[in-house]
């Protein structure tokens, strides 16, 4: 199966990621949507921008899949969108959804993905605060 | 032989550019290209992790870097 994969700077429409992950076999739908919170490490987010080296970051989400698929014979369909460019809070950044015959898999395949992506995919978060504005994680 | 590296996020922020030309005779690994970077830039020294990508790969130090490579900085990411 073939894994819809995309960074896209528009607005994430998420019942469009679902449909691609629907399939007649399978009976279970598992998806994780990442959303912009109002604050990080109690400053006062007031927006974000999402930075993505575009080829890599594809190239890095297909082994992350490729991983999933491994662990997990029985995943059916996968489906990843990611959000760049300027994001407001309650957008949705990104959105992994997968689908399995049964339930239990499909939450360990979307939590495997989602935890991985946020290790290896080449994304950077700018947020920008009501006093200055910060590259997360960067610093130790 | 020369190289092209791709800059993004912090450390485009750091060098102040997005793409640095490095001449003939440039690193020929990723661990000397890494060395040769943080003392030309000491802040990229203080980041949590800077690794390096050679054609959409992370890359080990004793990886041999060339000319038509696609080589970019990957500080560390924040996606999700």
């Amino acid at each position: 199966m073939t894994p819809h994969l995309s960074i896209t700077d528009q607005a994430i429409d998420v019942a469009a990621v679902l449909a691609t992950v629907q399939t007649e076999a399978a009976g279970a739908v598992n998806a994780f949507i990442g959303t912009v919170r109002n604050q990080s490490g109690g400053r006062p987010v007031r927006r974000l921008h999402y930075e993505s080296y575009d080829s890599m970051a594809l190239t890095q989400l297909g082994h992350v899949v490729a991983q999933a698929y491994e662990k997990w014979p029985m995943l059916q369909q996968v489906a990843v969108v990611h959000r760049k460019g300027t994001l407001n809070l309650s957008d949705v950044a990104v959105v992994v959804a997968v689908a399995t015959p049964h339930r239990a898999e499909s939450f360990a395949a979307c939590q495997f993905i989602i935890d991985t992506l946020k290790q290896v995919v080449t994304i950077w978060k700018h947020e920008e605060y009501e006093d200055g504005t910060e590259w997360v994680a960067a610093h130790p | 032989m020369s190289l092209k590296i791709a800059l993004y996020g912090i450390t485009r922020d750091i060098v102040g550019t997005a793409l640095i030309e490095l001449p003939a005779p440039a690193p020929a690994t990723v661990g000397a290209l890494l060395e040769e970077l943080r003392r030309q830039y000491p802040a990229l020294g203080q980041l949590r992790s800077c690794a390096v990508a050679v054609n959409n790969e992370y890359a080990a130090n004793d990886q041999a870097l060339h000319t038509v490579d696609e080589i970019a900085l990957i500080p560390p990411v924040a996606g999700g």
